[in-house]
C-alpha cells in the first residue's frame, strides 16, 4: 500500500543550520501520526515541507505516491491547522471556513451549507456570523480545524494546535481530535512538544531531535523501549542511567533508562538491596508523589502512589526494581 | 541591609510636591491624561476647530452685488454661486485631479510598500526610510520648481525622449485634448506628475505599516487552502492593507484638494480650489465665496470616508 506521506532522506538546511537532516518517514493512510520533539528539533520544518511552504534542500517527498517537488501549497490536497490558527481577521467565521470552497468557485448556497456542516462537526454551529476576534482561544482553534477539514483533504497537518489552550480545554480537545479523525478517516500528522499529548493521541510517534528522527514507533514502544538517551529522557522524563552505574547493577557497560514509577521505595533496611539512598526532595503531584533520591551521587526520580506512606525528606531509603524494568540502550559513547 | 530591613510594610512618600503629585496621579490616572492632552485640546478646539467654524459661518454670508460689501445675514446664495459654470469647473477639475492622483499613488506606492514591509531587512530598511523621508526634508517649493525645469520643453525629460528617439510619443501624448498642452510643464499631465511625486510618501508609509501588520502565516494559510498568489493578493493582502490605502488616500486626496502652489507653478494656469480660495479671500475680497469653496473639500472628504466605511474598508481594523 502506498504511504499517505513518505519522506526519503529529506534535508532542509538554512545556511549552516541543519533544520532537518536526512529524515526518513512513512505515514500510513488513515494514521494518526505525531511528530514529537523540543523546539528547534525540526518537526515544524518537516510539517512545512509536507504542506509545501518550504522546499527541501535534498531528498524526496511523496504524498499518496505523487512526488511533490516544486508543487506549490495551493496545488497540494493537504490542509494545515496553524499553531496560532491564522484565521482571516477581515472575514467572519463562516467565510473563513468557506474560504477554500470560495476559491474553488463552489456556488454560494453549497459552500455556506458545507461551512455550516463543518462548524457543526466542531460543535460551533450558529457561530458563523461572528468575527474571529470575538471568539475564545478554544473556539478559534475549532474554527481553524473546521476550515482545514471542510475541503476534505487527503492529509491534515496540525502544528501544535493545542499549544495555546489551557489544560482542561486541551484535554477535551485531544479527545475530540481523536474522535474527529476516526469519523473523517483522514490521515492526521500532528506536531507537538508535549510528550503526554503525543503518547495519548497518536497511533505512531516520531521523536525528533536536532533535525533528525531519533525513533519511530507506537507510543508503547517509544515509552517502554527508548532507543536512545534522548528519547528516554524526553519521553516521560525517565531516569537515564550512565554506563558506570548500570555496570554496577547488571554488569554491562551500557546506558539504560528506568521509569520513575518502576522504582519501589522502602524504608532503609527493609530489604537486602544494596541500593540505599537519601531523599533530597519531595513534590506532591496529586495521584503520585515524586521523589528525588541521591544514590551515591546518582540522582534518581521515583514516583510513588500518594496514598502510600512516604518517608520524609532527608530520610534514608532502600530502592528496588524488577530487573526487566531496566531498559538497556546504546553502549558507551 | 539593615536600612532596608527597618522599613515597614508601607514606604514613606517620596516627599515634596513631586511625591504628592506622583501619589495623586497614581490614584487619579485620568487626571494625568487630561492634563497631558489639555494643550493639544485647547489648540485643536479653540484655535483650529474654532477658526474653522468661524470660516464656515462666513460661507453663509454673501457679498452685496452693488456695494461689494459683505452682508452679515444668513443666506445660501454664496453656495448657489458655487454651482455657476466657472466655479463648478474649478471643483470638478480639482476633484478629478485629486482622484486620479490618489489612484495613481496607490498603484505606484503599493509594490514599494509591499517590498519594504515583506522583504526589506537591515540596511535595505534604512535605505527605504531614507528614500521616502529625504524628499520630505527638502523645501516643497524647491521640489516643485525643480519639477518645472525637468518637465519644461528644454528640460531633461524632453532631452531623454530625444535621445531615445521617442519624442513622437511625447508629442502624441501632448496632442491629446485636456491632458495635453504645449509642453509637459504647462499641461495637466505635468501637474499630475508633480502631485504624484510630492504626495507619494504619504501614501507609501501607511500602506507599508498596514502590510507589516499582516502576519505571514495568513499568507501561508491562504495558499494552504488553495489560493494562488493572485487570489491571496485580492482576498487576503489587499483587504487587510485597505485601511492603510484609505489612510494614505486621505492624505493624497485632501492635500491635492487643498493645494494652491503646484497648479500655479506647473500646469495650464486653470484654477484649482486652493487657488480660488486664495484669490477670493485676497485680491477679490469675497471671503464668503472663499469660505464656501473651503467647505467643498471637507464635504467631499466626509462623503469619501463615509463611503469607505460603508464599503467595509475598516473591517480589518
Amino acid at each position: 500500500m502506498t504511504s499517505a506521506v513518505s519522506l526519503q532522506k529529506v534535508s532542509r538546511h538554512f545556511g549552516l543550520v541543519r533544520a532537518m537532516d536526512e529524515v526518513d518517514l512513512d505515514v500510513a493512510p488513515g494514521e494518526f501520526f505525531a511528530m514529537l520533539g523540543p523546539s528547534g528539533s525540526g518537526k515544524t520544518t518537516c510539517l512545512r515541507l509536507i504542506a509545501g511552504f518550504e522546499q527541501p534542500t535534498s531528498g524526496r517527498i511523496q504524498i499518496f505516491g505523487d512526488a511533490v517537488e516544486g508543487i506549490p501549497p495551493y496545488r497540494r490536497n493537504v490542509n494545515t491547522v496553524f499553531q496560532d490558527y491564522a484565521l482571516f481577521p477581515h472575514m467572519n467565521v463562516r467565510d473563513n471556513v468557506a474560504f477554500s470552497l470560495m476559491l474553488k468557485k463552489l456556488p454560494k448556497v453549497l459552500r455556506i451549507k458545507a461551512a455550516e456542516e463543518a462548524l457543526e462537526l466542531v460543535r460551533l454551529g450558529g457561530y458563523g456570523d461572528r468575527r474571529p476576534g470575538q471568539l475564545s482561544g478554544g473556539q478559534r482553534q475549532r474554527v481553524a480545524l473546521a476550515r482545514a477539514i471542510v475541503n476534505k483533504p487527503k492529509v491534515l497537518l496540525l502544528d501544535e494546535p493545542l499549544g495555546a489552550l489551557d489544560l482542561k480545554l486541551r484535554e477535551s480537545m485531544q479527545e475530540e481530535l481523536k474522535a474527529l479523525q476516526k469519523t473523517l478517516g483522514i490521515t492526521f500528522i500532528f506536531v507537538t512538544h508535549d510528550q503526554g499529548e503525543a503518547l495519548s493521541m497518536a497511533d505512531r510517534v516520531a521523536v525528533f531531535n536536532e533535525g533528525r528522527v531519533q525513533q519511530i514507533g507506537t507510543p508503547e514502544e517509544i515509552y517502554k523501549r527508548p532507543q536512545s538517551r534522548f528519547v528516554a529522557d524526553f519521553v516521560g522524563s525517565s531516569n537515564v542511567l550512565d554506563p558506570e552505574f548500570v555496570y554496577w547493577i547488571v554488569g554491562e557497560k551500557r546506558w539504560a533508562s528506568l521509569r520513575p514509577e518502576a522504582i519501589h521505595v522502602m524504608a532503609a533496611g527493609q530489604s537486602a538491596s544494596r541500593m540505599t539512598g537519601t531523599i533530597i526532595s519531595k513534590s506532591y503531584l496529586g495521584p503520585v508523589i515524586r521523589l528525588m533520591i541521591d544514590l551515591n551521587g546518582t540522582k534518581l526520580h521515583a514516583s510513588v502512589p500518594s496514598n502510600d506512606a512516604v518517608p520524609a525528606e532527608g530520610e534514608k531509603v532502600t530502592l528496588g526494581f524488577a530487573k526487566d524494568a531496566l531498559h538497556l540502550m546504546e553502549a558507551t559513547s | 541591609m539593615t536600612a532596608l530591613a527597618e522599613a515597614g510594610a508601607i514606604l514613606p512618600s517620596r516627599g515634596g510636591i513631586v511625591g504628592a503629585l506622583s501619589d495623586l496621579f497614581w490614584r487619579r490616572p485620568k487626571l494625568l491624561v487630561f492634563l497631558m492632552v489639555l494643550p493639544a485640546l485647547l489648540w485643536l478646539g479653540i484655535v483650529y476647530v474654532g477658526s474653522l467654524f468661524a470660516l464656515l459661518l462666513q460661507s453663509f454670508f454673501y457679498i452685496d452685488d452693488f456695494s461689494g460689501l459683505i452682508v452679515h445675514e444668513f443666506s445660501l446664495r454664496t453656495y448657489a454661486e458655487l454651482f455657476r459654470a466657472q466655479n463648478l469647473d474649478i471643483i470638478i477639475r480639482t476633484v478629478s485631479m485629486a482622484a486620479v492622483v490618489t489612484v495613481a499613488s496607490a498603484i505606484v506606492a503599493f509594490p514599494v510598500a509591499y517590498w519594504a514591509a515583506r522583504y526589506a531587512r537591515g540596511p535595505w530598511k534604512a535605505v527605504f526610510y531614507l528614500g521616502i523621508m529625504l524628499p520630505l526634508w527638502a523645501s516643497y517649493l524647491v521640489k516643485v520648481y525643480a519639477w518645472k525645469l525637468i518637465l519644461a520643453k528644454e528640460g531633461i525629460l524632453n532631452w531623454l525622449f530625444e535621445q531615445l528617439h521617442i519624442t513622437f510619443l511625447l508629442d502624441w501624448w501632448l496632442s491629446l485634448p485636456l491632458i495635453g498642452g504645449n509642453s509637459l510643464s504647462i499641461s495637466y499631465t505635468g501637474t499630475f506628475l508633480v502631485f504624484l511625486y510630492v504626495w507619494m510618501p504619504y501614501m507609501i508609509l501607511p500602506i507599508q505599516a498596514a502590510i507589516e501588520r499582516v502576519p505571514t502565516n495568513l499568507l501561508d494559510a491562504s495558499a494552504d487552502l488553495g489560493a494562488t498568489p493572485r487570489q491571496t493578493f485580492w482576498k487576503v493582502i489587499f483587504p487587510l492593507a485597505l485601511p492603510g490605502i484609505i489612510a494614505g488616500s486621505i492624505f493624497t486626496f485632501s492635500l491635492t484638494l487643498g493645494d494652491y502652489i503646484i497648479p500655479q507653478i506647473v500646469g495650464n494656469s486653470q484654477f484649482f480650489i486652493g487657488q480660488a480660495v486664495y484669490s477670493h479671500q485676497g485680491t477679490a475680497g469675497n471671503i464668503p465665496l472663499a469660505a464656501a469653496f473651503t467647505v467643498v473639500p471637507i464635504v467631499i472628504m466626509v462623503l469619501y470616508l463615509w463611503g469607505a466605511k460603508r464599503a467595509g474598508a475598516f473591517d480589518a481594523l
